[in-house]
């Protein structure tokens, strides 16, 4: 739902703001900018929700080291496997996070790893698959120590 | 810089077992987002590429971004259908390798 809104948002508003929102010129990242980058990775695709699961904690103790982990329910065989799988966060001076790249040898599309988080926001997982079809889940976490050594 | 691969890969598995690997690398991940006591921008150093491969094809890798935390930890999983050797492969933005081998025996 709020996803939602936001794409139609960054729709509207993104393209004019696109050059604005480069990576490195501005102070942290948006729920906007990460939209794009959702938009980017679907390249063209339309993003549903479902088979893509994202875990993270409610409240973060520390924003240095996060606990997150993705889970796509998928066969992973050579006809149908996830790819890739996208991580944002709103809320950092730079949404990127990590990208994890499957294949089928991979026999599961899950992954963990940790993050950091310089503030409350939202995480955002984005998962392509080989047909082309994309999917995406969002945890909110409360942060109250962030986590960018500022 | 990075130093010090630990990576935990059963010894052994059956046919198409799908196996958990952990990895962790010891790198501060400088993020470039910190400043020095005169104020001046630490600039970012950090992994930016994981591979995993088994008996020489990549079976996971990650494009790795300045907000994964410190010593990086990355846990997957793979299918293993023959026995054969894991070999782990972490880049630096200064072009700096790590790699570490690990061994499985499927019956």
């Amino acid at each position: 739902m709020n996803l939602n809104r936001r794409q139609l948002l960054a729709q509207t508003v993104g393209l004019s703001l696109a050059g604005l929102f480069g990576a490195s010129t501005k102070a942290f990242a948006t729920p906007e900018a990460v939209a794009e980058s959702v938009a980017a990775f679907a390249d063209g695709s339309e993003v549903g929700s479902g088979s893509l699961k994202l875990t993270a904690p409610e409240i973060a103790e520390n924003g240095n080291s996060v606990p997150i982990a993705i889970s796509v329910d998928s066969p992973m065989t050579e006809d149908n496997y996830v790819k890739s799988v996208a991580l944002y966060a709103d809320g950092n001076p730079n949404p990127d996070v990590i990208t994890f790249h499957f294949t089928p040898a991979s026999g599961a599309a899950s992954a963990s790893t940790r993050m950091r988080l310089a503030k409350t926001q939202n995480v955002v997982a984005v998962a392509k698959m080989s047909d082309g079809s994309v999917v995406s889940d969002t945890r909110n976490v409360k942060v109250t120590i962030g986590g960018c050594g500022g | 810089m990075a130093s010090k691969p630990r990576v935990k890969v059963p010894k052994s598995a059956s046919a198409g077992d799908i196996i958990s690997i952990k990895s962790l690398v010891t790198h501060t991940m400088e993020s470039g987002q910190r400043k020095d006591k005169e104020g001046n921008v630490i600039p970012r150093m950090i992994i930016n590429k994981f591979e995993c491969q088994f008996n020489g094809a990549t079976v996971f890798s990650c494009d790795i971004d300045a907000a994964v935390a410190a010593n990086p930890y990355l846990e997957f999983k793979a299918r293993v259908d023959e026995s054969g050797t894991f070999k782990f492969i972490w880049t630096d933005d200064d072009g700096t390798v790590i790699e570490t081998e690990k061994q499985i025996e499927v019956l």
